[in-house]
């Protein structure tokens, strides 16, 4: 007797830790964000600030690439397509940077090859020539999102070749074909919407799909026939909620919740976080799912579709990444058009075209 | 003096086993099992288990609902491929979605939502089967129906999300999934789609309700235990002939609040309230979307939503 009651009491005490375990336990930091008896408070657990806080240290602080008269890049080296403008001092000190920002561990040879620095033949030169094209697209032209704070090549590696927070279509958990039904793309425990059950992938539609609105409220009170369906209004809480663990804030962080809808409502930071929506979704459009030719396979996702970005590729938990602290102003090359924009792009189109046609070529001897 | 106890004290009424009353002609005598005594039982209510009556309807009402239970389990198993680890691992997750808005009320393949209308389907004829086999047992016994029609207010909401909302709007894609957090996300989602579904005056009713049913549920409770000293748990009988539970019941309630339910009255208040709660929720889920688009911007026009001052933000898009 005795001894069945000591069993159920440890099972008892087993069943209670197993039911808190998720829980965080008490005191949160509360910080009031909006007006008094909104309710919009950002709410902290001391605990994660920390732990967060250590995810998110800044690159070691790197030398200024030093801006001197002298010969540019572009008449020393052969094939600078996209710094050929900068002296060869401040080109050598950006190059240095970005292998410590981007392969510390693989080095020189991660892009180039040691034989030929100037040739193309290493696939990760050429994703790096775009994206040194994408860096400046966002620091000059989007500034309503990143603001004077800007971006560098850290922001989103960290220090490792690809970084750790990016997302591919089809990437979750097969379910089965044929007459079963299926998940609708939703209904699974997945970490890119905060372990709802969501539609886990909200990004193709929203933050890949040219012209896509993440708008489901109507802005009259009675029906006027435009309805967004609860899947599209499913979809769209899905991706606020991947925004809010991305960045690590409450939904009141922006908005009132009583009135989500509502901008003169809404907090200043809401209209930031639009402008990274937009931002995001040109990114992936324009720059990240173009180079999918450029891939090996071992790079693309099951689907075959490249790497792209979304809220966590940046902000990794923090509502502004990296706590605002970069490096961007020791090398303004990374915040400054030096070249025509349309000549980068065509460039790159050339390169794909000239890559596939050696490709078929390849094929065809074989 | 003998004194009725349970769980919160310490004595378990044993006795012979009730067989219950002869049925009238027309009735099925199949009753399943002869009455047992459970221990554990006793410890919350009546040790007597059994026996059961199973009847045509309920056995129906079951069968289709071990049906829709299938469906929709065996759907899930399917969406994680048909790993026993991840159905575990994610049980509470996974769902049966309806049929995605393009099919409107038309039959969908049955992998695009076709399983759900069939779950539907089967869940709702076992529902049905299940308030007429309440209703007749009810009847059978020469009782009152108010189970049947405190279970039919329940039924009213079912109906509401799952179709006659739907059907009103012309689409099944408007509907409720199958699944714990499925359901959970699509409600949460429905109140950000409609402006908050707090501004809906009936789901204010209905709130009301829900915590009056709770408030009325406690103190009832709460009353007849404290004279239960008395006899007052046989409410029965203290409303036949007011004795002194009941008398000191009332007073109680006197003293306190000025005001008292009678023995019978406590039961109706009750009764009402929780047929009031799912009755005005229905009614405040289906002037959704059809009638109202944005609740808040609806008490923003009838002046019931508080004005705070602006923060200035501007749509940027404009």
């Amino acid at each position: 007797m005795n001894r069945t009651r000591k069993t159920f009491q440890y099972t008892m005490l087993l069943l209670l830790a197993l039911g808190v375990a998720a829980c965080d336990l008490p005191p949160m930091d509360s910080e009031q964000q909006g007006f008094r008896g909104t309710g919009m408070a950002q709410i902290d657990n001391p605990e994660d600030v920390e732990r967060v806080a250590n995810a998110n240290q800044p690159s070691a602080p790197l030398p200024a690439a030093p801006v001197v008269p002298g010969p540019k890049a572009g008449e020393i080296y052969q094939n600078v397509q996209v710094l050929g403008d900068l002296g060869v001092a401040e080109f050598i000190g950006l190059m240095t940077a970005i292998t410590q920002w981007v392969s510390p561990e693989q080095g020189c040879n991660y892009c180039h090859n040691p034989a030929n620095l100037a040739e193309d033949s290493v696939y990760t030169k050429v994703v790096a020539r775009r994206m040194l094209e994408m860096t400046r697209h966002i620091n000059v032209d989007w500034t309503d999102h990143v603001a004077d704070t800007g971006v560098t090549c850290y922001t989103c590696h960290r220090g490792k070749p690809v970084p750790d927070y990016i997302w591919f279509k089809g990437n979750e958990l097969k379910d089965t074909s044929g007459i079963a039904a299926s998940r609708m793309g939703q209904n699974l425990a997945s970490p890119s919407v905060g372990y709802s059950s969501l539609p886990y992938d909200p990004f193709t539609a929203l933050l890949n799909t040219p012209g896509a609105n993440a708008k489901v409220r109507s802005g009259t009170a009675l029906p006027t026939g435009e309805t967004a369906s609860m899947g599209k209004t499913e979809s769209t809480y899905a991706l606020m909620i991947h925004m809010s663990e991305s960045l690590g804030v409450n939904c009141t962080y922006c908005h009132n919740s009583r009135a989500f809808r509502e901008w003169d409502q809404s907090t200043p930071a809401r209209v930031t976080a639009w402008h990274g929506l937009e931002m995001a979704r040109s990114l992936n459009i324009d720059y990240l799912e173009p180079l999918q030719p450029v891939y090996p396979a071992s790079r693309l996702g099951p689907t075959g579709d490249a790497p792209k970005l979304n809220c966590s590729t940046c902000h990794q938990g923090v509502n502004k990444p990296l706590y605002g602290i970069n490096d961007l102003e020791n090398f303004p090359a990374l915040s400054a058009y030096l070249f025509d924009q349309k000549t980068e792009q065509d460039s790159l189109l050339a390169y794909i075209e000239q890559s596939e046609q050696l490709a078929s070529k390849t094929t065809d001897t074989d | 003096m003998a004194e009725y106890k349970n769980l919160f004290t310490q004595t378990t009424v044993v006795g012979p086993g009730e067989v219950g009353v002869a049925l009238p002609p027309g009735n099925s005598q199949r009753r399943l099992k002869k009455p047992k005594f459970n221990y554990w039982l006793a410890k919350l209510g009546n040790g007597q288990l059994g026996p059961f009556y199973l009847g045509k309807l309920g056995f129906w009402s079951i069968a289709c609902g071990v049906i829709a239970f299938e469906i929709i389990g065996l759907n899930m198993l399917a969406s994680v491929n048909w790993s026993p680890v991840q159905f575990v691992r994610q049980l509470f997750w996974l769902g049966l979605e309806p049929p995605p808005p393009q099919y409107g009320l038309s039959i969908p393949p049955m992998h695009d939502g076709g399983w759900w209308l069939l779950a539907g389907f089967f869940l709702t004829t076992s529902i049905m089967l299940w308030w007429l086999r309440i209703y007749r047992r009810a009847r059978a016994l020469r009782m009152g129906t108010h189970v049947a029609w405190a279970f039919a207010a329940a039924i009213w909401l079912y109906l509401v999300l799952g179709f006659i909302r739907p059907v009103l709007m012309g689409s099944w894609s408007e509907a409720v999934p199958f699944g714990i957090f499925p359901h959970l996300d699509w409600t949460a989602a429905f109140s950000i789609r409609y402006g908050n579904l707090f501004y809906n005056p009936f789901h204010m009713l209905s709130i009301v309700f829900l915590y009056g049913s709770v408030l009325l549920f406690g103190m009832h409770g709460a009353t007849i235990l404290a004279v239960s000293r008395y006899g007052g748990e046989r409410e029965i009988e203290q409303i036949v002939d007011r004795g002194t539970a009941s008398e000191r019941a009332a007073l109680f309630w006197r003293w306190t609040m000025g005001f008292n339910a009678t023995m019978e009255s406590v039961h109706r208040w009750a009764w009402w309230f929780a047929v009031l709660c799912p009755l005005t929720g229905g009614i405040g889920i289906l002037l959704s979307g059809t009638v109202v688009d944005n609740w808040y911007l609806w008490a923003v026009k009838h002046g019931v939503a508080p004005a705070y001052p602006s923060t200035g933000v501007v749509d940027p898009a404009r």
